[in-house]
């Protein structure tokens, strides 16, 4: 009987994301050799294993989330399901003991060490977050649309442990959690919502950028007029999309009645005008809003938009990071070859900032295919996500889906001097157990998932 | 949403693209980042005299550099005894190094240069108590070092590059060294040498972690070439001890290849005193001095030529017809025409053209010059006369740098007839100028002039570019030093001179330059200034296949047989026999020992 079952997931489990899995984590333990080399040291593959060294410990973390991922897809998948809030509320308890048991380290309270390791317990809360929501949308007769105490609840299973972690000052970490609106938005949220995040972030973006050049004789920033243009456009998308009659006669809560039409029209012109308000509304404390970030994260966002210029301190990493990347031309320097990662110029280079030496060592060739890779994977998850027989699956499909997209889309962007320098790890890249261990967690509960689908659709 | 990833990656692909493939500037700025192009500086070319003795080499001074981060806590009072410096200098040194105004290149975590140029034996001095300073390195260069207290001006220095030479020519970067003075600044080209280069990564931290690609890309220095002088050291060094004491200066020449035999200026001094930390302090006493010792007066001097000048005007009336070698004419204590008087000294009178040279007869060039530029059959007018004299005289070599090569040359005063129309405003005729033709008035020629005009008449008629530099290492002389330059004047007219100039060694007012060993020709020159008439002596030996041809100018020497004849004697034997004889060694001393009061007036 075990013997069958083992031969049935063999043969059921996603194969082709395993080895995109792989021939990431390869890339990535070549990215570490590069970031972590010392100039003048051997060039051998045993003086690179050996465990006193980064690199030597990077593949004992490799080797033992390869051993995790056997075990994950060796276990039942019904235990995921039936398990999911007992790990949530378990790795809550954890985030909420985090800050009290944690060693300050560069002012981030995240880190709980075990003998001579350190563990991030925020890397593991993205898996469980997932399996609770993933648990809680699939229960019986759930439905988001139109509930709003559902999505209250799914927003609130996703916003405690952000809360948590912002609480240990990992605020880069705890923005991984909106991503999950991406999840929400494929299980039924509103597409207004979305709308509604991706114009705030536009008005604080253009807002900021436009915030020191007076205009109309010194009344009002470009921002704020640049601001309410956007308003104005986003006011007329809106209008086009969701009050034509057309849009309205194919809603569905028309009835076909006469008064309903004017009704859900007269509602809809209510919403746009309340969106308005609020994107004013939004606009005019943007400048509060920023004055409570912290300094730190206030300067990252200036530097991004090009407000300010400074070269030695925040917009120092985000330059030598593209000189990096730069310098490599299309074919790279070569394994172990890179100088700028060698010779330290780019902070923090085999964590957040990885992907410089993939740039410089690999140059466009290897960033290419890096980039492809993970593109695969995600367009993997999703083909996976959809193929899911049950809620459970899909959503929690989604979920890894959107976790992996944010942190490809921020890590890199940041990298390319294309995103804000938010402080989060590059999947399978950047040194640590704790983030690979982590991602690897949520890698393979999916497959194993996935997996299980062949057992539900027989 | 699958949409939403691809565009995002193809964004990105985008973008590194345009960040690795579209331009060179990224990979520009890592170069600079982490490529640290350290020089390796080429030995300076060694400079020998044309017998091959050393003169100029290089020797190991050593530099004091700081590393700031690391030299905190030391015994800042041991430190300044050490090093023999005070206190304050010290914390004025701390300050200037850290004023990145003035130390662009500093940072905190690479050595600084704190002091320089330490002599080995203070390198030595400090080397042992170097453990007692973390943070003091020491860095060895290499300055010049000179064998002997001769030929300073010839030789020149070496000091740091001017933000002006940095301008003017792109192979140097500050701090570097550059001759300054003498061959070392004529020849600077030939005696630098190409720098190497050696790539050295250096990290963020300004740390050297080792070479780029082991040292593939470094290129080592090419040694400068080394020079050998067509001077002789024996007979500068002669030249130096007569000179002692006394202001002016004396050149000897090889008439057949204008090679320069020695370049004395006097009073001169110490070169193995302007090397090291010393150099600034004792540059700036010399420059101080009133007699001018920086001055090289060889070819800086502008003298009036007095007598010596007689020959040249012997050969340009000689060629102009003016007067034939039977010409004579009267003089009675000097020219005396229409009120003008130039005085003369008693000799028989008439006299034709070679006893005139031999006596240094004052009223036979007078005459001479005053038929010249009253002649109008051969000329239109006075202007036309002058304009053809001075032709001859530029021909000779006078009026116009020479050409030598050695910076800082004078061409001396040739006046011609705008000279004279603008200084009489046209009213002027041979007598107004007279005194041109003896070597006074506006007149003025350098000593090097002077013995090239004697090398011209050993050669009978023409000369080669005086020169210094007789070698250079795997290269040629510039052609302008091999080149024969003929004046306008015949052969035959020089043979009449040299007669003259024989004559006078014989039997008129050189007479104590004879000698056994071979025939001399000479002329002196007794040259009328503000002070004590200057002594001047210009002859070259042997007559026949002459050896040297040497110019003798003694400041307020007097007569032209009080010092130039002797000196000039004593040079030519030096150099023809290889040694004095005990007789002549026993003059030299006594001329050595003679002292010239120049009382305090500003020279």
């Amino acid at each position: 009987m075990a013997a069958t079952q083992d031969k049935s997931i063999i043969r059921s489990i996603d194969w082709l994301t395993i080895f995109i899995y792989m021939g990431l984590l390869a890339l990535g333990w070549m990215s570490i050799c590069g970031a972590c080399y010392e100039y003048g040291e051997p060039k051998d593959f045993l003086s690179l294993a050996s465990f006193d060294t980064r690199t030597g410990m990077q593949l004992v973390w490799i080797g033992s989330s390869l051993v995790l991922g056997t075990v994950i897809l060796l276990l039942d998948d019904r235990i995921f399901d039936t398990f999911a809030y007992l790990i949530y509320t378990a790795l809550l308890l954890l985030l909420l003991a985090t800050p009290f048991l944690a060693h300050d380290i560069k002012g981030s309270m995240s880190w709980i060490k075990i003998g001579s390791f350190s563990l991030q317990p925020a890397e593991f809360a993205k898996f469980a977050t997932s399996l609770a929501l993933a648990k809680f949308m699939s229960s019986y007769g759930f439905r988001l649309q139109g509930s709003w105490r559902n999505l209250a609840i799914s927003a609130a299973l996703m916003l405690i442990p952000m809360a948590l972690i912002v609480l240990q000052k990992e605020t880069g970490s705890a923005l991984v959690y909106f991503s999950l609106f991406l999840m929400l938005y494929r299980e039924g949220m509103p597409g207004s919502f979305l709308f509604s995040g991706i114009a705030a972030v536009a008005y604080v973006v253009v807002g900021l950028r436009f915030s020191e050049q007076p205009a109309l004789g010194g009344l009002v920033t470009m921002g704020d007029v640049y601001v309410a243009l956007l308003i104005i456009l986003f006011v007329l998308i809106l209008l086009f999309v969701y009050c034509r009659p057309a849009a309205i006669q194919e809603s569905s809560d028309y009835t076909g009645a006469s008064g309903s039409f004017y009704a859900i029209r007269q509602r809809r012109y209510l919403y746009i005008l309340l969106f308005a308000i609020g994107s004013i509304g939004l606009h005019l404390s943007a400048s509060t809003l920023v004055d409570h970030l912290a300094e730190h994260q206030q300067k990252r966002i200036q530097v991004l938009l090009g407000l300010r210029d400074d070269p030695s301190g925040v917009g120092y990493n985000v330059i030598q990071a593209k000189i990096a990347i730069g310098s490599g031309g299309l074919e790279g320097k070569g394994f172990l070859n890179g100088t700028q990662t060698k010779l330290k110029y780019v902070p923090e280079q085999e964590t957040d900032f990885i992907f410089c030496t993939v740039g410089e060592e690999e140059g466009f060739i290897g960033s290419a295919v890096v980039l492809g890779l993970f593109l695969a994977l995600l367009l993997r998850f999703l083909y996976l996500s959809e193929r899911q027989p049950t809620a459970f699956g899909r959503v929690y499909g989604y979920c890894v889906f959107s976790i992996f997209f944010f942190h490809v889309l921020i890590n890199i962007g940041m990298v390319l001097g294309l995103m804000p320098v938010i402080g989060i790890p590059l999947p399978f890249f950047s040194y640590g157990g704790s983030s690979l261990w982590g991602f690897t967690l949520l890698l393979f509960i999916f497959l194993r998932i996935d997996a299980g689908r062949i057992r539900m659709t027989r | 949403m699958g949409v939403a990833a691809t565009i995002v990656i193809i964004i990105y692909v985008l973008r590194l693209f345009s960040l690795q493939l579209s331009s060179d500037d990224y990979k520009l700025r890592a170069d600079s980042n982490a490529f640290l192009h350290r020089i390796q500086f080429p030995a300076r070319g060694a400079i020998t005299d044309r017998r091959g003795k050393l003169l100029v080499y290089n020797q190991p001074a050593y530099d004091i550099m700081v590393v700031m981060k690391e030299q905190v806590g030391i015994d800042t009072l041991d430190l300044c005894r050490s090093l023999g410096i005070t206190r304050d200098w010290y914390e004025r040194r701390m300050v200037e190094i850290k004023d990145k105004r003035r130390n662009p290149g500093y940072s905190p975590n690479t050595q600084q240069l704190f002091m320089s140029q330490l002599s080995v034996k203070e390198f030595s001095q400090f080397q042992e108590k170097l453990f007692r300073f973390p943070g003091f390195y020491t860095q060895k260069r290499s300055i010049r070092q000179y064998t002997g207290p001769y030929a300073a001006h010839i030789l020149g220095d070496v000091g740091e590059v001017s933000p002006a030479d940095i301008e003017a020519d792109s192979y140097y970067r500050s701090g570097d060294y550059i001759g300054t003075q003498g061959i070392e600044r004529s020849y600077e080209k030939q005696l630098r040498g190409i720098k190497g280069s050696e790539i050295l990564l250096r990290d963020v931290q300004g740390r050297i972690k080792g070479r780029y690609q082991d040292g593939r890309f470094d290129q080592q220095p090419i040694p400068g070439k080394n020079l050998t002088l067509s001077i002789d050291l024996e007979l500068q060094k002669l030249g130096e001890r007569l000179m002692r004491n006394k202001l002016g200066s004396i050149v000897a020449i090889e008439p057949a290849t204008g090679e320069i035999l020695c370049m004395v200026s006097s009073p001169s001094f110490d070169p193995r005193t302007m090397v090291g930390r010393q150099r600034g302090k004792k540059h700036r006493e010399l420059s101080q001095d009133p007699m001018k010792p920086l001055l090289n007066r060889a070819i800086m001097g502008l003298y009036p030529p007095g007598s010596t000048f007689k020959t040249s005007q012997a050969l340009t009336f000689l060629q102009e017809g003016i007067i034939n070698p039977q010409t004579a004419f009267p003089c009675s204590h000097g020219f005396h025409f229409k009120g003008l008087k130039v005085g003369c000294h008693g000799h028989g009178s008439p006299l034709p053209l070679v006893p005139a040279i031999g006596t240094s007869c004052n009223g036979y060039f007078c005459w001479g010059l005053y038929y010249m530029l009253g002649n109008r059959t051969k000329y239109h007018s006075v202007q036309e006369a002058m304009t053809r004299w001075k032709d001859h005289m530029v021909a000779m070599g006078f009026g116009y740098k020479l050409g030598v090569d050695l910076p800082g040359e004078k061409r001396g005063m040739i006046p011609n007839a705008e000279f004279y129309d603008k200084a009489y405003k046209g009213s002027w005729s041979g007598l107004t100028v007279i005194s041109i033709s003896i070597g006074q008035g506006e007149v003025t020629l350098t000593p090097l002039q002077i013995a090239n005009l004697c090398a011209t008449i050993a050669n009978r008629g023409w000369f080669i570019t005086p020169h210094i530099v007789k070698e250079i290492q795997d290269d040629e002389i510039d052609t302008l030093y091999t080149r024969r330059r003929y004046t306008n004047v015949s052969p035959v007219h020089y043979r009449t001179v040299v007669e003259g100039m024989q004559r006078a060694v014989e039997g008129g007012t050189c007479h104590a330059a004879r000698n056994p060993w071979y025939i001399t020709c000479g002329k002196t020159g007794t040259a009328q200034n503000r002070g004590h008439d200057h002594s001047v002596f210009m002859g070259f030996a042997p007559r026949d296949n002459p050896q040297i041809a040497v110019a003798v100018y003694v400041e307020n020497g007097g007569w032209g047989a009080n010092y130039g004849v002797p000196l000039g004697a004593l040079m030519m034997e030096q150099y023809i026999n290889g040694h004095l004889s005990p007789e002549s060694e026993q003059k030299a001393e006594t001329f050595a020992n003679k002292t010239i009061s120049y009382g305090s007036y500003a020279r």
